[in-house]
């Protein structure tokens, strides 16, 4: 019955998961390393290296926590979204009821933002305390089945706890960067001078922590480079798997495949987006027509991509050239 | 005595006792969610089989020539009503008898300009999809909680002791293959942003496993 170029959700999300979590330990791994490479060159023992790296650590997840618990507020107020009920918006509450039951999760809170740009976007740290939001262009211009496979876009998000996820990676990173920064500040900035009394008494460890120096502002050039390239591949790696258990809850790629295409052509745009909620919607608002995606540093995977990855679930082919020329480039 | 035989005769009795009661808890676990995803289901078909009425007096008044489709979905309610209770295959039968006599209803609808813009029926008819959707998600994670379980007393080491502790297999609550047709609709009337009613997904073609 299945071609061997379909897969199933399943294994599409074992891979997405499977990836996004290799992603992670390559980050915890350049984080330890660099933590402990200046923890190193600056107190000239190993005890140095895993002080360093705890302190960036801790300072990190203080920053992030507020953003854990602030919780949506902040993110609909920015955006201008406005709660809706059974009275103004009866189908979107019916197909965000729908899925809930199909994802075993209570029902979100729904929010609407009014602007003609289809979009939408979740928010929350856990299923308990969720939002959803669509814009009032996307409940125009999709029908029942679209929106149903971006609303089970975004209900996969809340049920896969990216936001949680995605904040570990920002803390991973925020270390990082924290880490460079400092030692940047500290060696260009005479910190080394003090170190030459101190080296004696480690008997041969001079020229060792000499080579953390090095190898340390290397990294601190680097790392963050590299800390934000992951960042955004995991992104991208739970972008595709909330398309995958999208269609684990609704059972029909259609609708989403649809809804990517019609949501990624649409050439409004969107007022309220900027850079710090871009990664948020489902499709990325800040995209200009017609400029091609830079790729490794975009928070969302190329819209053929994910057509592909659905049209693969239902069995069909990838898009062939002539239909995925409008949408090439976008995402 | 402090013989290393008796030690490890004790630790092996230990995880034996601690991971029969941990295989037990979860055993219990999964099929009390299976119970609670029946209860769900079976809110979802009281919801459906209370709306049904409303909808037959809306638009009766206006298909006077169409009462067999009327009365078939009435007869259709009855039948499932009374088949609650009998068991998910029985009850799934009767529920999806109960769907085709209302796609039946919507497609014969679309012939009555009248009532196709009523929006009472409107209304209603979004009710009616909303809990048709309703109705195949409960019975999609229902099945998903049954797959859980069965795997589980399927698997080994809880297959050694499933059995004796008296974990059997569950059925699933299965679509029949009529339910997987799509009737076409046109809506092109309607100033409404809805569309050609959804078709409910599919439950996955699953076969309950090979009891064991």
């Amino acid at each position: 019955m299945q071609g061997q170029a379909t897969q199933n959700f399943y294994q599409q999300e074992s891979a997405n998961r499977r990836q996004s979590i290799l992603l992670v330990v390559l980050l915890t791994a350049v984080l330890a390393t660099f933590g402990f490479v200046i923890g190193y060159a600056l107190s000239g023992s190993w005890q140095g290296g895993i002080v360093a790296l705890v302190i960036a650590i801790l300072i990190s997840m203080l920053l992030s926590s507020l953003s854990y618990f602030s919780g949506d507020s902040l993110v609909l107020s920015v955006s201008h979204a406005h709660e809706v009920n059974s009275t103004n918006a009866p189908q979107l509450l019916n197909v965000v009821q729908e899925l809930s039951i199909a994802a075993n999760i209570p029902m979100p809170r729904v929010y609407v933002i009014d602007d003609p740009a289809p979009n939408a976007f979740a928010t929350g740290r856990d299923p308990k305390h969720a939002s959803i939001c669509v814009t009032s262009g996307l409940l125009q211009k999709m029908d029942r089945e679209e929106l149903q496979g971006v609303i089970g876009h975004e209900m996969s998000h809340v049920r896969n706890l990216d936001t949680r996820f995605l904040l570990l990676v920002a803390t991973l990173v925020g270390s990082i960067a924290l880490l460079a920064d400092f030692f940047l500040r500290f060696t260009l900035w005479g910190g080394m001078a003090g170190r030459r009394g101190r080296d004696s008494n480690n008997g041969g460890g001079g020229a060792l922590v000499l080579i953390m120096v090095v190898v340390g502002l290397i990294l601190a050039i680097v790392a963050p480079i590299i800390g934000a390239l992951v960042q955004m591949a995991v992104s991208r790696q739970r972008e595709y798997l909330a398309d995958a258990s999208s269609v684990e809850l609704t059972r029909n790629p259609y609708g989403l495949e649809r809804a990517l295409a019609n949501i990624a052509s649409d050439r409004e745009p969107l007022a309220v987006a900027n850079r710090a909620t871009q990664h948020l919607y489902i499709v990325n608002p800040l995209k200009k027509f017609g400029s091609k995606s830079a790729g490794l540093m975009e928070t969302h995977p190329p819209i053929v991509d994910r057509i592909n990855r659905l049209r693969a679930l239902s069995g069909e082919g990838p898009l062939d050239a002539q239909s995925s020329a409008p949408l090439a480039g976008l995402d | 005595m402090d013989s290393p035989i008796l030690w490890i005769v004790l630790i092996v009795i230990a995880v034996i006792v601690i991971g029969g009661i941990l295989i037990y808890n979860g055993l219990v676990q999964r099929r009390l969610r299976i119970r609670e995803a029946y209860a769900q289901i079976e809110v979802q078909l009281k919801r459906r089989w209370d709306l049904i009425p409303n909808l037959v007096n809306a638009v009766k008044g206006y298909m006077g020539f169409e009462q067999s489709v009327l009365t078939s979905v009435t007869q259709a309610r009855a039948n499932a009503v009374a088949a609650g209770g009998q068991g998910p295959a029985q009850q799934a039968s009767a529920e999806n008898a109960l769907t085709g006599t209302l796609r039946s209803l919507f497609a014969v609808v679309e012939n009555y300009p009248d009532l196709k813009s009523n929006q009472n029926v409107l209304s209603l008819q979004e009710q009616l999809t909303t809990t048709e959707n309703q109705i195949s998600f409960a019975r999609q994670h229902y099945n998903a909680t049954v797959l859980d379980y069965n795997t589980g007393i399927a698997t080994f080491p809880s297959v050694l002791v499933a059995g004796p502790l008296g974990f059997h297999t569950e059925q699933f609550f299965d679509a029949e293959p009529e339910a997987q047709q799509v009737p076409t609709v046109d809506l092109s009337n309607l100033s409404a942003p809805t569309a050609p009613p959804t078709v409910p997904p599919s439950t996955p073609p699953t076969n309950p496993p090979a009891a064991g």
